[in-house]
């Protein structure tokens, strides 16, 4: 459960994305490009920008 | 089925669509921005003219058309307010039923039926869209794509699957940049793949679902379309087409909450020898795509019958958007871009794991030994 806890979440939250701005105009738009944005802040935040040694400590 | 299967299959879907998928990554990017791209490099816009002078009859328009074209004939007409306000595109070819691919493009203002332009330049964003749709080889080309498309799909559920194993340890977002490329690159592969997980899946079903577009065409022809002109079947051959101002506000009236989006001549795809097709388009996000055909009697302009869309075509019209991007305006196709840039890093990071032979080190076998104990533990104690 661990492991997919986080992946849910994403996937929930792009779905959303996904589907409000076909079904509602205007706020719709709004949620459909900040849903959708969680996916690339993640990857960038997780992939590129955190930077510590600590990252490592788990591994 | 056991991890290695999985395994297996990722690793072969993956390595045979990936060279497709980057061309469509690569190419699909500008396709994002089709609309900007186009209005800066000099779309013709209709002039400004006082507010609410009224519109011209289409048969005028057939008219300009004809006279810019005289050698050609006009096969659809369409219309889109938002990007192109005032404008009529007339599509025009040598015969009404020569192939699909052979069109002539021309722009008229729809208030004074002048002839804007004939944009059919074959540039930078025409290369683009035919790599895309069909890598310039036709029908073949597009079912082709749409069978990487599937191979897409089933890597992005497989590696899914593998995905646990080699996240079990491991929190999620860890990225070990100090244990060597290979790693930090597993690592980068697993994150980018899981959060982008639901997207990609949704752009490759749907992009998938676009290069069956000729097949729902020649289905919906054979079934609503015949169904719909039935009446017509043994009717005689017209001499020339009717009024298509009076099809136009026939349509209207028939649905007065839609708007045209598009009529298709007599004898097109879209249409039988007798008749005009309207296509109308709904007022909400949603059914601004689910078009809906009316069907009025070329010669009389009287309505010969309406109807709402088969699933399976509406199944294509909802697919359109959610495979372009295109629906929620412009800070939605950014993130449509930054999207397909992840899924390049992703393509390049796998195909990278695959060159470096990352399934032979020492962590992944561990993994897959680990896997094997389990599952031989598993089966022994299903069998007791």
């Amino acid at each position: 459960m661990k492991v997919w806890f986080w992946p849910i979440v994403i996937g929930l939250l792009s779905a959303v994305g996904l589907l409000s701005g076909l079904l509602y105009d205007g706020l719709g738009d709004a949620v459909s490009w900040l849903a959708l944005l969680v996916p690339v802040v993640l990857a960038v935040w997780y992939g590129w920008v955190r930077n510590h040694a600590a990252d490592d400590s788990r591994a | 089925m056991h991890l290695r299967t999985w395994v297996f299959i990722h690793k072969w879907t993956s390595l045979v669509c990936t060279i497709f998928l980057l061309m469509l990554c690569l190419t699909g990017l500008p396709l994002v921005f089709h609309e900007e791209i186009e209005q800066l490099s000099g779309v013709v816009e209709a002039p400004p003219m006082p507010e609410g002078t009224a519109n011209v009859s289409l048969d005028k328009i057939v008219q300009s058309a004809l006279a810019a074209q005289p050698n050609k004939v006009v096969r659809y007409m369409f219309w889109d307010e938002e990007e192109h306000p005032n404008i009529t595109i007339v599509s025009m070819a040598s015969k009404v039923d020569a192939p699909p691919d052979e069109f002539w493009t021309v722009a008229i203002d729809s208030r004074t039926a002048k002839v804007l332009d004939q944009p059919n330049d074959q540039g930078f964003m025409a290369v683009m869209l035919q790599l895309h749709k069909d890598m310039y080889a036709g029908l073949p080309g597009q079912l082709f794509l749409g069978l990487m498309g599937l191979l897409l799909v089933i890597a992005v559920i497989s590696g899914v699957v593998v995905y646990k194993p080699f996240m079990r340890k491991q929190d999620f977002g860890t990225v070990r940049k100090q244990k060597g490329r290979g790693v930090k690159w597993l690592d980068m592969h697993n994150l980018l793949g899981i959060v982008t997980v639901v997207w990609l899946t949704v752009v490759g079903a749907t992009g998938i679902i676009n290069t069956l577009d000729p097949i729902v065409l020649a289905v919906w022809q054979g079934d609503q379309l015949a169904d719909m002109v039935k009446p017509y079947k043994n009717a005689p051959p017209m001499k020339d087409n009717g009024s298509v101002q009076a099809a136009y506000i026939t349509a209207e009236k028939t649905a007065p909450d839609m708007g045209v989006r598009l009529i298709a001549f007599p004898g097109t795809a879209f249409a039988d020898p007798h008749h005009y097709t309207a296509f109308m388009k709904g007022n909400t996000p949603l059914t601004a795509r689910l078009l809906r055909p009316v069907l009025v009697d070329a010669q009389t302009g009287a309505l010969t019958d309406t109807r709402e869309m088969p699933w399976y075509v509406k199944a294509l019209f909802v697919s359109q958007p959610l495979h372009f991007g295109d629906y929620g305006g412009l800070p939605l196709k950014i993130v449509w871009a930054l999207l397909d840039i992840l899924t390049i890093i992703i393509l390049g990071s796998g195909l990278y794991l695959w060159a470096k032979k990352y399934l032979r080190h020492r962590e992944a076998q561990g993994i897959l030994a680990d896997a094997e104990a389990e599952e031989a533990q598993r089966a022994g104690v299903l069998q007791q």
